[in-house]
């Protein structure tokens, strides 16, 4: 080990033209945004949103959420993987909260499948927003998953009384599946952040 | 399977979660401590994009918003390498700027700083790492810009930089500065990063970056997270 590490810094209030451009109509194209299949990839179609509170409980307008998922068949577009196994399925995803109405970030995706088989099935995710000088992670499993999260090796590590803060809860509604998933910086409610 | 995992992030050199000269951080930054997560298949793998996602100007800040003209400004060349802690080259990766414009102006629509957008410049870039892991990007010197964080703050001249590396465990966004600016002793969002690693943060000036009669050269390298040497067992 020879280099040290670039420090991180906060990604500011001003982020959306540079990295969610198309979703705040920027004319710049974005690399990913809110949809991350589309109708040509096999699997269950979810819809995964939710809203991001500071520690008085308001909605933050000026975060980014990003995910990264497996495919409907838990395999990773990663040559670390053997390779996504729907081709139109990149598993990266990017939205933040200034657009919508609630602040609330929306995904359009496929449900992952289990990941080598023995985590539960679950969406990754990397957070950041002004006042925040690192990204935060932390990861989103589902309510409807209760025997596959009792076995879960990441979900154990994390002291019982908050895994419930990593669970997003089913909601059958008339678009389809949709997953709630709120993340609390502070407060009863504090999401569990994961150093990895 | 097995497989190297990646190292840790190193907190002596990003900055702590709570800083409270850096007042939004206080009802943001989280109160308990993180959870360790040993690597698995998901925290070794990430987004990849490569050449096929990029535009030909989009490494160009002073043609990729141009209606009619050139953007006002001090022209600039950013370039440096993308790099693991073992000194590797970080290859074929995403490098994504966005920046003020030389009044200090962003084109964000929350931005109300009295100064002036500029027509011809709109500020958000990205480019792919080279085999040698280099980025290269033509651009505008940023203006510095006032801030409400506290009486008379003004943000040092600065260039936003996200990254994505091999695999999650890499990401990065950070800040690009200016050697020499004296606004850096006086700005939470730099000094947040330790003595001593905080530096690392400040580009050099180069003159044999720099292109005769047209532009003036910085040079910022940046070191994601490498990988242990030996594999480790991803949970069972
Ligand atoms: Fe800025």
């Amino acid at each position: 080990m020879t280099m040290k590490q670039t420090p991180s810094q906060t990604v500011g209030p001003y982020f959306a033209y540079g990295l969610t451009a198309e979703q705040y109509g920027y004319p710049f194209t974005a690399i990913a945004g809110g949809k991350v299949a589309d109708e040509l990839c096999t699997g269950d179609r979810i819809h995964v949103t939710g809203r991001v509170f500071d520690g008085n409980g308001d909605p933050i307008d000026d975060a980014m959420i990003e995910i990264w998922q497996a495919d409907s068949e838990g395999r990773y577009l990663h040559p670390e993987d053997g390779r996504s196994s729907n081709s139109v399925f990149t598993g990266y995803g990017r939205y933040g909260t200034g657009t919508d109405p609630q602040n609330r970030f929306l995904f359009e995706t496929v449900k992952p499948g289990s990941v080598d088989g023995v985590q539960a099935p679950h969406i990754n995710v990397i957070l950041f927003m002004r006042g925040q000088l690192s990204h935060l992670y932390t990861r989103i499993y589902f309510s409807d998953e209760v025997e596959a999260n009792a076995k879960d090796p990441v979900l154990d590590t994390v002291p019982e009384a908050r895994r419930e803060t990593l669970v997003a809860r089913r909601e059958d509604m008339p678009i389809g599946v949709v997953y709630h998933f709120d993340i609390h910086m502070q407060g009863e409610k504090e999401t569990v952040f994961f150093d990895l | 399977m097995t497989a190297a995992g990646y190292r840790m992030r190193d907190w002596e050199a990003h900055p702590p979660l709570l800083f409270p000269d850096y007042k939004s951080t206080v009802l943001r930054a989280p109160t308990k401590p993180l959870v360790p997560l040993k690597h698995t298949l998901s925290e070794l793998t990430g987004p990849v994009y490569g050449h096929e996602r990029v535009g030909p100007l989009d490494a160009d800040l002073t043609k990729n918003g141009a209606k009619n003209g050139e953007p006002l400004g001090e022209r600039i060349v950013v370039t440096g390498r993308v790099l693991d802690e073992d000194g590797r080259p970080v290859r074929n990766t995403l490098v994504e700027v966005w920046q003020a414009n030389a009044a200090g102006r962003y084109i964000h629509k929350v931005d109300q700083h009295l100064a002036p957008l500029d027509p011809n410049f709109f500020g958000g870039g990205r480019c792919v790492t080279d085999d040698d892991g280099r980025y290269r990007f033509y651009t505008i010197k940023p203006g510095a810009y006032p801030w409400g964080n506290h009486h008379n703050a003004w943000r040092p001249n600065h260039i936003h930089f996200s990254l994505l590396g091999p695999s999650i465990a890499t990401r990065l966004v950070t800040q690009m500065y200016f050697p020499g600016d004296p606004l850096l002793d006086l700005d939470p969002i730099y000094l947040s990063s330790p003595a001593g690693a905080r530096e690392r943060l400040i580009s050099d000036f180069s003159i044999d970056v720099t292109e005769p009669g047209f532009a003036l050269g910085y040079i910022f390298d940046i070191v994601l997270r490498g990988r242990y040497e030996t594999p480790m067992e991803t949970p069972k």
